[in-house]
């Protein structure tokens, strides 16, 4: 078997694609003039993947499983800790868990092909004992009260609550120090199990390599068998209107800080998500951006700064978008966006500054490609939903403005927004 | 890869690296000043400021608009301490040519940007618009006050401040609150025209122009650069000893769960003579990664904390050391901080940690050149330490790095401040209750 090379000429970047035998996806973008490899191996398994069937049978895990997963892979049979292996090796491995992914990585500059081994081996190969899966509650336990103390990671959870009724993102990835009680290295066996199998996971590695060797290398350390097949069950389809449109937090911040958020559907995969995700993301710089007169006369009206960003997220089958920064009138900035949105539907978006964001877009997506980690989690990001997100700087020619004046009119619908504000308590 | 470096105007200078394994090129200006507590706020607001209009872009808008025309051209203020050197400007980035249609030009219209940006202000009477000033100040003073924001840079912004009191190091690269404050159009723009008159200037770039096609952009783009007599008696004043002979020690009590230590160290004698590559491997060994001996030892081995690690400044010649703990852990966790780095003064080291922490820092110097974010920013502080060194040679002189070098260190290490976020404050209205304090 071999790796099939894709020339993507204008980027100046050749991909290599292969499915094993097992299931395993790979991708490989070799970078001969780099010093270092970034290397993935990912999961379609996060924080929100908490009931699934896998072999007929269904299971209902308690908040935070794939987090605690994630921290316990490390430990490998004979008590070695991959961390210090990779460390050892001069390579920088680090892990993390979203809703929606769990992804074990490394950078190094030598000895990559030890290196790659080392990670396929490690996160193949489940280990627990009552006593490490004790020792790391307290761990993981400060991890939450950490997050606890982050009027950030409040205020982002605080909102997805308002919009989510029951679906599982609106729960924070690492569970709380009550539901993480009830794992036991049962639990994690049995997750490992449904959803670390070959199938269900994808490698993308970028740097000086040899896409072959890699394959090899892949085809050698994993099994040839496939493994489960799990099926998530992320609960019944929400509807798209907030289950609460206001919400107001008090934490020790020093300005006021506003999310404006909205639920949407997304595509379930392949070339229409990879669209969807262009549309929104276009949608949003053309209406929000840099240069659009919603941020820069509340810039200069002092209502806005530049601790602002807006995104659409897409994770667990939920599309949501965030508009977010810090403001002195949460309720003029609602007004003001709801104003913008109202244009758009009266009049569409001007012609002249679509084309220019279109321009912004495509440059900040050639910026990203400097980037090995964001390159390589979002190929695994559109290999386990059925896309080439290389395909991006190319299709992004072809998107109407029609389109994202569609998408802007339907999901930020006044009805749709809901907003969380946080600000210090009285004293 | 190597940096070019040179005066291509009188106190302007090039630090050139070609590359074109890039997509996107980096081009950085920076007027070099002393930190000062007077001034720090004044100069920190000034790109912010120009950032808001130029003569011929004159709003946000229209800016933003031409650098969506160049391809999302991004250029953005930049303001940074190096040691006691503030360092403020801007920080481009424009896509290679190479990528866009054929015939697109970016690297002239983005240096003619950049010179609208630093010479051209929108002005009126020859002052800075008060309206961009004021609005700019209060997103300063909110920007000052935001500090408290993330509790985990808080406390070590809060124990630098406590610890250099006596030295301009205590002033953050924004400036203070209160200087930020009284700000008046008048007074920044008299700051502004002694700035570009007497700064030195730090250009670097790193893309795929050519250096004589760049020089000639930046001439052309920086003609009208005022040069007087230029400034550079700049410099960091480095302090060998703690303070006082036991470190001193400040509490605050936060709207916190988990409490946030802060262990501030000078690094005294090696500072005669930096070895920069001895205090990168030192920090690694002792706390600079997940196989450190405060990793290890702190929140591995006895689980004192959710994060322990230290960082050097090798320019103003500090350690600190944070930690994440349980406000119950603090003796503990304090004591174990202080033996760790005493087991590295013994020179107890093992081969593992030695050979884990030379691999580590030398592979992070030989990836940052893949970052030409991290190439910008390296450049620039060796720049001001005058080495001329480039990262490779650096990993390699690590690599060489000895046990004893890591030690010695280690010895003439003080601990001058501890600092210690912890959670609010017990009540103590109980004791009046009772009546026992009664006088």
């Amino acid at each position: 078997m071999t790796m099939e090379p894709r020339r993507f000429d204008r980027l100046g970047e050749t991909l290599y694609e292969a499915v094993l035998p097992n299931g395993l996806r790979l991708a490989v973008v070799p970078k001969p003039q780099f010093a270092s490899c970034y290397a993935v191996f990912a999961a379609d398994y996060g924080g929100a993947h908490r009931s699934f069937t896998v072999n007929g049978q269904r299971c209902d895990t308690p908040a935070g499983v794939a987090h605690y997963l994630e921290h316990k892979m490390f430990d490998m049979p004979g008590g070695d800790s991959a961390m210090d292996l990779l460390c050892a090796n001069g390579a920088d491995p680090n892990a993390f868990t979203s809703s929606s992914m769990t992804a074990y990585y490394f950078v190094c500059t030598e000895k990559f092909e030890e290196n790659l081994r080392l990670l396929l081996h490690f996160v193949s190969t489940p280990y627990f004992t009552e006593e490490t899966v004790q020792k790391e509650r307290g761990i993981i336990a400060q991890e939450i009260l950490m997050g606890e103390d982050d009027p950030g990671i409040r205020h982002y959870y605080e909102l997805l609550r308002m919009l989510y009724a029951r679906h599982p993102v609106r729960d924070q990835v690492a569970g709380t120090v009550e539901s993480i009680e009830a794992i036991t290295p049962e639990t994690l066996y049995t997750c490992h199990r449904a959803f670390y199998s070959p199938g269900n996971m994808a490698l993308c590695v970028e740097g000086p390599v040899d896409p072959e060797r890699v394959l090899a290398i892949a085809a050698e350390v994993l099994g040839a068998e496939p493994g489960a097949a799990p099926a998530v069950d992320f609960g019944e389809e929400e509807s798209l209107l907030p289950v609460e449109s206001f919400r107001l937090l008090e934490m020790p911040v020093s300005a006021p800080q506003f999310i404006i958020g909205a639920k949407f559907r997304p595509e379930k995969s392949g070339k229409a998500l990879l669209r969807q995700r262009l549309v929104s993301q276009l949608a949003l710089r053309a209406l929000l951006g840099a240069s659009s007169p919603f941020y820069t006369e509340l810039y200069a009206r002092g209502l806005l700064n530049r601790d602002y960003s807006y995104e659409a997220e897409y994770a667990a089958g939920v599309g949501t978008v965030l508009v977010g920064g810090e403001t002195s009138d949460p309720q003029a900035v609602l007004a003001a966006l709801n104003e913008a949105v109202a244009g758009v539907r009266a009049g569409g978006l001007d012609e002249k500054r679509f084309e220019r964001a279109r321009r912004a877009s495509y440059g900040s997506r050639l910026r990203a490609f400097e980037d090995f980690e964001s390159v390589c989690l979002s190929a695994a990001a559109g290999l386990f939903r059925g896309y080439c997100a290389m395909e991006a700087p190319e299709l992004l020619a072809g998107i109407t403005k029609t389109e994202c004046e569609a998408f802007l009119c339907e999901t930020l619908a006044p009805e749709r927004l809901a907003m969380a504000v946080m600000q210090a308590g009285k004293e | 890869m190597q940096v070019k470096r040179s005066e291509i105007m009188p106190g302007v200078w090039l630090s050139y690296l070609h590359s074109d394994k890039f997509k996107t090129a980096c081009l950085s200006l920076s007027l070099l000043t002393q930190l000062k507590r007077e001034t720090a706020a004044l100069n920190a607001l000034i790109p912010f400021v120009l950032r808001r209009g130029t003569t011929l872009y004159g709003d946000m808008e229209s800016l933003a608009a031409r650098m969506d025309e160049l391809y999302g051209t991004v250029i953005e203020p930049v303001v940074r301490r190096v040691g006691e050197i503030q360092c403020l400007g801007f920080y481009a980035s424009l896509p290679e040519e190479a990528f866009l249609p054929a015939g697109t030009e970016v690297l002239q219209p983005a240096c003619e940007l950049l010179s609208q940006l630093l010479l051209s202000p929108a002005t009126r009477g020859g002052l800075l618009l008060p309206q961009y000033v004021d609005s700019e100040r209060e997103k300063l003073v909110e920007r000052i006050r935001s500090r408290v924001n993330d509790k985990i840079s808080y406390a070590l912004i809060r124990c630098l401040e406590e610890m250099c009191c006596y030295e301009d190091f205590a002033v953050s690269r924004f400036g203070g609150e209160e200087e930020a404050a009284s700000i008046y159009y008048t007074k920044l723009t008299r700051q502004y025209r002694r700035l570009l008159q007497s700064s030195p200037v730090e250009i670097f770039y790193c893309g795929r122009a050519g250096e004589g096609e760049l020089r000639e952009a930046l001439r052309e783009a920086l003609a009208t650069l005022p040069r007087g007599e230029l400034d550079f008696d700049i410099g960091t004043d480095v302090r060998m000893n703690a303070v006082e002979a036991e470190p001193r020690f400040v509490e605050e009590h936060m709207d916190v769960t988990q409490g946030k230590l802060v262990m501030g160290f000078r690094l005294g004698e090696c500072m005669e003579e930096p070895n920069l590559a001895a205090l990168t491997v030192f920090n690694s060994v002792y706390g600079g990664g997940t196989k450190s001996k405060l990793f290890a030892n702190v929140r591995e081995k006895l689980q004192l904390c959710y994060y322990a690690g230290s960082m050097v400044d090798t320019h103003k010649g500090l350690l600190l050391v944070n930690a994440g703990i349980d406000p119950e852990n603090y003796e503990q966790a304090k004591d174990e901080i202080l033996a760790q780095l005493a087991a590295v003064a013994r020179g107890e080291i093992s081969d593992e940690e030695l050979q884990a922490a030379r691999a580590t820092v030398a592979s992070d110097l030989r990836a940052l050149q893949d970052s030409q974010g991290e190439l910008e920013g390296f450049t620039l502080s060796q720049t001001l330490d005058g080495l001329d060194y480039g990262p490779m040679e650096l990993a390699e002189l690590c690599e060489l790095v000895t046990r004893e070098e890591l030690a010695a260190i280690a010895r003439g290490v003080e601990c001058d401040m501890i600092y210690f976020l912890s959670g609010p404050e017990e009540e103590e209205e109980d004791e009046d209750d009772d009546g026992t304090e009664e006088i």
